[in-house]
């Protein structure tokens, strides 16, 4: 690896004034595995490595009935899933935090890292998106929030200034008879990269007959995450059917533009959209109904 | 600033169960530190990107791929290797298993399934094979085709609870 100088930090103000003044050659460290593997393979130079783990807002999990899930953006994988209250209330999250690599992965590796890496196949943004979250970003000026589904711009690019870093991801706390899914197509098992991913979220009417309001959000078919709002008004007041699932999957087909690749064409991922939308429509329904929130 | 000397920093880790100090560069991980600094060469370097588990060592007791920390990370940290698995000459149960049960050919993987699999049964003890497949599916190895890691794991994992009954 080339050489680099290696600075722990304890807020985020010491993090920005590093960064500030590396005017660009500098990199936050939260779990390391995609910045470690890119600067091993020479994707990536820098001058020095901001390791951010020891700011404690920055590694915080915590819930609260009246503001929602506070995850700090260097959280790592296993953290988020081995808490239980998590794992109940936010299934859809888990569903895509779990399918990050495998267990040594999640050891390490953390949800703001895969949004800050933004790739168009990471798995934990379409969950994050269909759960409505927003993005804390820190930096020299006051704090300021951004809705997940605008923080990525491109393939590996974000909304984040030279001189910023993401702080913390705030999930809304759910509401009754509502719950989530986060399914997706790859070759293998375990330890690949989607072909295709989809998230969705649903909230149900008291008697779990009719849909309150649904969303749906795409990975690897567009060159960001992709949520689908066309789909909020096809599923909104409709009752829960194969004819309404089925409605939601073309309308999720026909915004995705997907492109062909090593990992499959893009009329095959245009299909495979369909069928995973209504997965994974129909799993989050199916949690809704069990009470699982 | 490429090209200049960079500062190597001093480490503090509990290795193995025993402190050690050491000097390293930043850029060093800690897989290179612990085989050719510390002498420790269990862990295997296998592709040094994260996708074959031959490196795999606990740290803090969760388990990671040490080609993807850097050594200047684990400053008072502990860092448990395969190096530390067996007492004295008795091996640990896994080991044992994976001996009785032939789970190796030709061995570079072993560490990292011992370590993977140490910290599957530390947090569940009576896994079923399903989870023991998933949980190892970050472990590549191209010689036993898993079926006898598997078995192995397994069994240890009888073993175990046997063990913890009597």
């Amino acid at each position: 690896m080339q050489p680099f100088e290696y600075s722990r930090v304890d807020t985020i103000e010491q993090a920005s004034a590093l960064l500030q003044q590396a005017q660009g050659r500098a990199r936050i460290l939260a779990g390391g595995t995609d910045l470690l593997v890119a600067l091993r393979e020479r994707r990536m130079t820098t001058d020095l490595v901001i390791d951010v783990k020891s700011i404690s807002e920055l590694t915080a999990l915590h819930y609260d009935a009246e503001t929602g899930l506070h995850i700090g953006a260097a959280t790592p994988c296993w953290r988020i899933y081995g808490d239980p209250q998590v794992s109940t209330l936010f299934p859809g999250l888990v569903d895509a935090v779990r399918q990050i690599g495998g267990v040594q992965i999640h050891g390490r590796a953390s949800l703001g890292g895969n949004l800050c890496n933004a790739s168009p196949a990471a798995d934990s943004i379409p969950a994050l998106i269909v759960h409505g979250t927003q993005a804390e970003i820190g930096g020299p000026a006051e704090r300021r929030m951004v809705p997940v589904e605008q923080f990525c711009t491109g393939p590996g690019r974000t909304v984040l200034k030279p001189e910023e870093l993401l702080v913390a991801l705030h999930l809304p706390p759910p509401p009754v008879h509502s719950s989530g899914a986060y399914v997706r197509f790859t070759p293998r098992n375990e330890m690949d990269i989607s072909v295709v991913g989809v998230a969705a979220w649903v909230q149900l009417d008291d008697a779990g007959s009719h849909f309150v309001s649904g969303r749906v959000a795409l990975a690897a078919v567009a060159p960001t995450p992709l949520p689908v709002p066309e789909v909020e008004s096809c599923l909104a007041g409709q009752q829960v059917s194969d004819g309404t699932f089925v409605k939601a999957a073309v309308v999720a087909q026909e915004a995705a533009r997907p492109i062909t690749d090593m990992r499959g064409t893009a009329d095959y991922r245009r299909e495979i959209v369909g069928v995973l939308v209504r997965r994974a429509l129909e799993m989050a329904v199916e949690r809704a109904r069990r009470g699982a929130k | 600033m490429i090209g200049t000397q960079i500062r190597k920093h001093v480490v503090t880790a509990t290795v193995n169960g025993n402190q050690v100090d050491f000097l390293c560069e930043p850029r060093q991980s800690l897989l290179e530190v612990l085989r050719d600094v510390l002498g420790l060469t269990g862990a295997k370097e296998g592709c040094n990107n994260g996708n074959c588990g031959a490196c795999n060592v606990l740290l803090d007791g969760v388990l990671v791929n040490s080609c993807l920390v850097l050594a200047v990370e684990v400053d008072g940290c502990r860092v448990d290797t395969v190096e530390g698995l067996a007492q004295g000459s008795t091996l640990h149960p896994l080991q044992q298993k994976f001996l009785e049960h032939a789970a190796l050919q030709c061995g570079i993987c072993t560490p990292g399934f011992l370590m993977a699999a140490k910290a599957l049964l530390d947090r569940n003890p009576d896994p079923t094979e399903a989870e023991v497949r998933y949980w190892l599916a970050g472990n590549l190895c191209r010689c036993t085709g898993y079926d006898k890691i598997v078995r192995a794991v397994l069994d240890a994992a009888d073993a175990g609870e046997a063990s913890s009954v009597a």
